[in-house]
């Protein structure tokens, strides 16, 4: 089992002071099969997406390596080894809530269910994508379930305080879940954010994404203090940190904040270490990165496999079916984009305006 | 990113050597950290990893992480702090990693960094120099491939520069070190001679050893020429150059001038340049409205609107954000396409 570590400082006598007992991560008993077999099951299709849009980012790029050239042509952030992340907490969403990503937002959206199909459209920049072609992968907008990304570090956050905002103001029970990397927790914008969620009592559940790199830049040369959770004390909230990248931790974790937020009591906050497994971005050398030679052997998914093989919950032949499921939805989503026609350069300035 | 690195340059070697603008910006920055300990640098990613446009390669090694700063990602206080070291008598040289993200710290720019000259009365200066890449051709999107050099240039109190040649990211670099203002310095990705982006051979140019200052505030020639002058600055002075090349053949001769900085503009060299041609197109891969290319034509209009011998003519981003897609981005940005198509306009 994870360590979690508790980080909840809560000394004032706050009016909105049932925070740090809701924010107490529960461990009770193990989680369903079927449960456990579900964050399985997503962790293996973003994976196989994040894999295929390797190859496929790659494929033309050569000889050397040219950024703007190909079919997927500009960055591309891979969120590889962060499923356990969007696997565990968005199970406890539904397509009411709304979720914000970063500039790494395919596991999220995946596992929010944004529709597979176009959202790879829109990073293969067709026509027939998200955004028809005008975002790409940093900016993959479905209204159908209230997803959006940024790229600019951490301004993804303040949004989701306002779909919060509209949520309640509507009288349904939706939430809204905010997510940033570890180095946005440096921002302006996180810290401004937490603290008019918290003062306004708004449904918002924020997720920190502590892969420890922000680009070359390590948490520790970045950050202040050891855990990000921390930060949740000082904003009357309560905040939990995940270790290990465990997937059935932050189910549990985002489960309690979820709960928490849909009953009107108020944001909370998740740090989940969790593992950049890839480069930044693609192409990105990694000469800074000193941990290079432990990455693979700390992959969340072979040691998840491992476990629920071990624990009975899957058979050989449970795993063989689940990659090739994942394997049929991810090609089916490369051949929707793939046949969607290039955007007329003639319609370059549509959509500037309603 | 220096996903292959880039052909070496030899330790000096007789001058001049043919470097990468990349290089040439470096190689300024070095020689001023070397001649003034007040001289440091401040950024993401500008320690170990070298600027991710190699803006700073090989400084880390050489100057030490006292003056070569890793910055947390936390713009408004890293660009203020470079104020209030400017203001005790620091020479900060901050990065924003693309233009793009002024908006998270543009308060502490154009409030702060820019205006406590004037509202010191002259008593407080704020000697900082904001290096950032901007520029689009990419598909790296809406929020990463703008120039938004008409934003600083707009609001008072910053000087804006803009190389587009090695010898000028160099002697531009040594200026804004030295000038007592706050120096924007933009330079375009894609002009820094980058190994893993598309190149333009005019990325690569001759570069003096030395030391040398390059005026802010005066254009270059890039190009004679009689019939069209061709307004232009940054990327953009590259392809308006091609551009030239080619119509040559068809005995259009094209003057390029390369404004260089915008701020102070260098109004006489495009009244002068004008009154000989006749004939202006300014090119900007910026925003088209409210922006450098209003400016330019302001200018002429200004001082003599019958130097035009027929209506001028801009070749800038329409006013949409930056697509995507790549079709999309090309049918917007000021392609050599759009150049030549505007310089044939103009030529009846
Ligand atoms: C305001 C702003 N500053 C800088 C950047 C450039 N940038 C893009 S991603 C990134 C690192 C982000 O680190 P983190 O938040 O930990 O997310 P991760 O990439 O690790 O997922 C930086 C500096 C940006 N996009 N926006
Ligand atoms: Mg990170």
């Amino acid at each position: 089992m994870a360590a979690i570590s508790q980080s909840d400082h809560s000394q004032s006598d706050h009016s909105q002071s049932d925070y740090s007992e809701a924010g107490r991560p529960e461990t009770g008993g193990p989680l369903d099969a079927s449960v456990r077999v579900d964050l399985y099951r997503m962790m293996v299709l973003i994976r196989t997406y994040e894999e295929r849009i390797r190859q496929e980012y790659h494929a033309d790029k050569t000889p050397g390596f040219d950024i703007g050239a190909g079919k997927i042509p500009g960055e591309m952030h891979l969120a590889a080894g962060q499923e356990p992340v969007a696997a565990g907490v968005c199970p406890h969403l539904r397509p009411s809530d709304a979720l914000t990503a970063t500039h790494r937002p395919h596991h999220l959206a995946i596992a929010h269910g944004v529709d597979l199909a176009k959202m790879t459209a829109e990073i293969f920049g067709r026509q027939g994508g998200l955004g028809h072609g005008r975002g790409g992968h940093m900016h993959l907008f479905d209204p159908a379930v209230h997803f959006s990304c940024s790229g600019i570090v951490a301004e993804g956050l303040p949004p989701a305080l306002g779909q919060a905002f509209a949520f309640r103001h509507r009288g349904t029970d939706s939430v809204a879940v905010a997510v940033t990397g570890e180095g946005g927790a440096n921002q302006g914008a996180f810290h401004e954010s937490l603290n008019l969620a918290s003062l306004w009592r708004l449904p918002v559940v924020f997720v920190i994404e502590d892969n420890e790199w922000g680009i070359s830049v390590s948490r520790r040369a970045s950050t202040s203090v050891e855990d990000n959770s921390l930060r949740a004390a000082a904003n009357a909230m309560p905040g939990v940190r995940i270790e290990d990248n465990d997937v059935e931790a932050v189910y549990r974790a985002a489960r309690t904040a979820v709960e928490r937020a849909r009953a009107g009591h108020g944001p909370s906050l998740i740090e989940v270490h969790t593992l950049r497994l890839w480069g930044h971005f693609e192409g990105d050398p990694q000469t800074y990165r000193p941990d290079l030679a432990t990455v693979e052997e700390r992959d969340p998914i072979p040691s998840y496999r491992r476990l629920l093989v071990e624990a009975g919950v899957l058979d050989e032949a449970g795993v063989e079916r689940i990659a090739e499921e994942a394997a049929t939805k991810v090609e089916r989503a490369v051949e929707f984009a793939l046949a969607s026609p290039e955007p007329d350069p003639s319609t370059a300035t549509a959509y500037a305006f309603e | 990113m220096t996903v292959v690195e880039e052909p070496a340059a030899k330790a000096s070697p007789p001058p001049p050597r043919r470097l990468t603008m990349a290089k040439a910006m470096v190689e300024g920055i070095a020689a001023e950290m070397e001649r003034d300990p007040s001289v440091f640098y401040m950024g993401e990613d500008v320690g170990a990893y070298g600027g991710i446009f190699s803006s700073t390669t090989g400084l880390l090694e050489r100057f030490g992480p006292e003056r070569v700063r890793d910055t947390p990602i936390s713009e408004t206080a890293f660009m203020g702090l470079a104020t209030g070291a400017a203001v005790e008598g620091m020479r900060p040289i901050v990065e924003l990693m693309f233009a793009d993200f002024f908006g998270v710290c543009m308060d502490q720019i154009y409030n702060h960094m820019a205006k406590i000259h004037f509202e010191s009365g002259g008593n407080v200066k704020v000697p900082v120099v904001l290096t950032s890449a901007v520029g689009g051709g990419y598909s790296d999107g809406a929020q990463h491939s703008q120039c938004l050099w008409g934003t600083f240039a707009h609001l008072p109190g910053m000087k804006v520069v803009i190389p587009s040649t090695p010898a000028d990211a160099k002697g531009l670099m040594i200026s804004a070190i030295r000038d007592d203002n706050p120096v924007i310095y933009l330079f375009h990705k894609g002009a820094m001679g980058l190994a893993w982006m598309a190149k333009t051979r005019r990325a690569l140019g001759d570069v003096p050893s030395e030391s040398y200052e390059t005026p802010i505030g005066k254009a270059a020639v890039a190009r004679p020429g009689r019939d069209v002058t061709v307004v232009t600055v940054s990327l953009s002075v590259h392809y308006a150059l091609d551009v030239a090349d080619e119509l040559a053949s068809e005995g259009i001769d094209v003057e390029v001038l390369d404004l260089r900085s915008l701020v102070p503009l260098d109004r006489d060299a495009i009244v002068e340049s004008v009154s000989r041609t006749g004939r202006l197109v300014v090119v900007d891969e910026d925003y088209r409205s409210f922006g450098m290319s209003a400016e330019v034509m302001a200018t002429v209009a200004e001082r003599d609107p019958s130097l035009l011998t027929v209506a001028p003519v801009r070749v800038a981003v329409p006013d949409v954000p930056i697509p995507y897609a790549r079709a999309l981005e090309q049918a917007v940005l000021p392609t050599p396409e759009r150049i030549r198509a505007a310089v044939r306009q103009v030529m009846g």
